[in-house]
């Protein structure tokens, strides 16, 4: 997801003269392309986020639309009242992209796993969260959070994760993406694990069970529109994300159903897949930390098909 | 300058009055900056309260937000709205918080948290290089902010771009909200920290107005490097039973202690 990101940057700054890439620290050779054709508008911030997004604040105060670059769990923790006030406070169009959501940096060890990005970022008044499915819905994501009027967390992976579009999907801030169709189940996923749930999907169908699965890629504003008609017209629905069942995809969900109850629309069950409320002490691949969180495509297929039979 | 030393007169009458009708805290921080609010907003930046959003305009940034009475008095009486509106301030339903936000005429950002204006500061100064407009950014700081982390982040960023369009003024009255400010932290010698950070640095009396004009006026001033005003200044300036005690701090005035001080201010 990060080259892609890196690449679609570098092809809309040539238009767009508004776009200003400011990495803290990060990023080596990632953006050697964007920094040789737009050196004067590429600020390495240093090691230094609370500056990073206090810059790129002043900078969309002025017109521009500068996009705060870093590992997520630095760009969204450490500088979080930074991101409050002058970002979300002033309602300014920065674009904060963090790289390495959810556990995509497993053995780097807990300083890098980013499980709590979502629940703290969701929680801003102005602030709109997308985390994109795969390569192709980040470079969607971009596009889409340029023509945005607000402040945008844009929530990335790493790089080299599987594909599930096969070319820029028509992504619109707060509509859902339709992957597979399916009759029985519904799947939401969010951010990296859209690979995982399609392959949940293909699990289910082998054992008879049809599963619909759609990119949940914006966390807020959350889809209702879609969420009401699933929830009518399915009688089982899960959410799935890399990241703490408090305060993600699933909980948002939770929490507007809990507004839907006295309009009784509600039919499906709700199952709910993150990562539990702890560290992870003992650290390894992702596909291990995902696997000690129960986040592996078997792991889940067996839950809902226990659910559901 | 004899124009400007009245008008700190009626910011300083104006400031009492607010913070004696709403009851609220940080009067004397507020006073401790108008000498420099005046100069810069009479005297030295270029903008035009007609026109609030001129792109080309100087930008000032009250980083230190707790002293917003102070800039809510010299926005009114510099023209960017009416006086009137002050009357609202402290009442429910008021924009006039008792920190600054940006839906307020003038008002360049939303601050009260500290350690957010020179970061601010520096991406103005920077959206001017790529836009390729002139205009100066002058970001006024308190000395307990300077425990900030962030100001010295953004402390380091500046000079190695070597952005000479921002300045910051550290309004160094000895004080923070629960002791000495040399004392809390070790903050000085705060003059040597801003050059060893790579600024160009100056120290001036806080209430001298011509001292004050001439340092401001020098922005860009050749060095390549950013500018920072230490402005020693004393906590309550202008009221003598006020000046550089901390209660007043938090403490409003009575109706009593307001009339002394507009009658010292010869109001």
């Amino acid at each position: 997801m990060r080259n892609a990101f890196a690449e679609e940057v570098t092809s809309l700054a040539a238009d767009d003269k508004r776009i200003v890439m400011l990495p803290a620290d990060i990023g080596n050779r990632l953006f050697d392309k964007y920094k040789e054709k737009f050196p004067d508008r590429f600020y390495n911030c240093g090691v230094a986020e609370a500056d990073t997004i206090g810059i790129a604040a002043g900078m969309a105060l002025c017109g521009l639309r500068p996009i705060a670059y870093t590992i997520n769990s630095f760009i969204t923790t450490r500088c979080f009242e930074q991101i409050r006030v002058d970002v979300c406070f002033n309602n300014l169009p920065v674009i904060i992209a963090g790289v390495g959501g959810g556990l995509s940096y497993s053995p780097l060890g807990v300083t890098h796993h980013s499980c709590e990005d979502i629940a703290i970022m969701r929680v801003l008044p102005n602030m709109t969260v997308i985390c994109p499915g795969d390569a192709f819905e980040v470079r969607a994501a971009i596009r889409a959070a340029l023509k945005h009027k607000g402040p945008i967390y844009i929530r990335l992976g790493k790089k080299g994760e599987p594909l599930v579009h096969k070319e820029i999907p028509d992504l619109k801030i707060g509509k859902g993406i339709t992957i597979v169709d399916g009759k029985e189940l519904c799947l939401l996923s969010t951010g990296n694990m859209l690979p995982t749930a399609v392959n949940v999907g293909e699990i289910l169908k082998s054992q008879g069970i049809s599963a619909k699965v759609i990119s949940i890629h914006t966390v807020k504003p959350l889809d209702k529109a879609l969420l009401s008609d699933i929830f009518a017209g399915f009688e089982l629905v899960a959410t799935i994300e890399e990241h703490s069942l408090l305060g993600g995809l699933g909980a948002s969900i939770t929490e507007w159903l809990d507004e839907q109850q006295m309009q009784k629309v509600q039919k499906a069950k709700l199952l709910r897949f993150g990562t539990r409320d702890e560290f992870l002490y003992k650290v390894g691949e992702q596909e291990y930390a995902r696997k000690y969180f129960g986040l592996d495509a078997e792991t889940i297929s067996k839950k809902i098909y226990r659910a559901i039979k | 300058m004899e124009d400007t030393l009245h008008i700190t007169s009626k910011i300083r009458g104006k400031v009492l009055e607010m913070a004696h009708k709403a009851g609220v805290a940080h009067l004397a921080s507020a006073l401790s900056c108008v000498d420099i609010l005046a100069v810069l907003y009479w005297k030295i930046l270029k903008i035009d309260p007609n026109n609030p959003k001129d792109p080309n305009r100087d930008r000032f940034i009250l980083s230190k937000g707790h002293a917003a009475m102070a800039l809510y008095a010299t926005l009114a009486h510099r023209g960017f709205f009416q006086e009137e509106l002050l009357e609202t301030f402290g009442k429910n339903g008021t924009s006039f918080a008792e920190h600054p936000d940006t839906g307020i005429a003038g008002v360049e950002a939303a601050t009260g948290s500290l350690g957010h204006g020179l970061p601010l500061g520096i991406g103005m100064a920077l959206a001017a290089r790529i836009q390729q407009r002139k205009y100066n950014v002058y970001a006024l700081l308190s000395d307990g902010e300077c425990n900030e982390g962030s100001v010295w982040e953004a402390a380091m960023f500046a000079p190695a771009h070597k952005l000479e369009n921002v300045a910051v003024i550290v309004d160094f009255n000895k004080w923070q909200a629960t002791g000495r400010s040399t004392e809390i932290l070790a903050i000085e010698p705060l003059a040597d920290k801003w050059k060893a950070f790579g600024w160009s640095v100056y120290e001036v009396d806080g209430h001298d107005l011509n001292q004050l004009f001439e340092t401001l006026t020098k922005l860009p001033d050749g060095s390549g490097k950013p500018v920072a005003i230490i402005a020693h200044t004393i906590k309550g300036k202008g009221i003598s039973f006020m000046e550089d005690d901390n209660n007043w701090h938090y403490k409003a005035p009575n109706e009593e202690e307001l009339n002394k001080a507009k009658k010292e201010l010869g109001l």
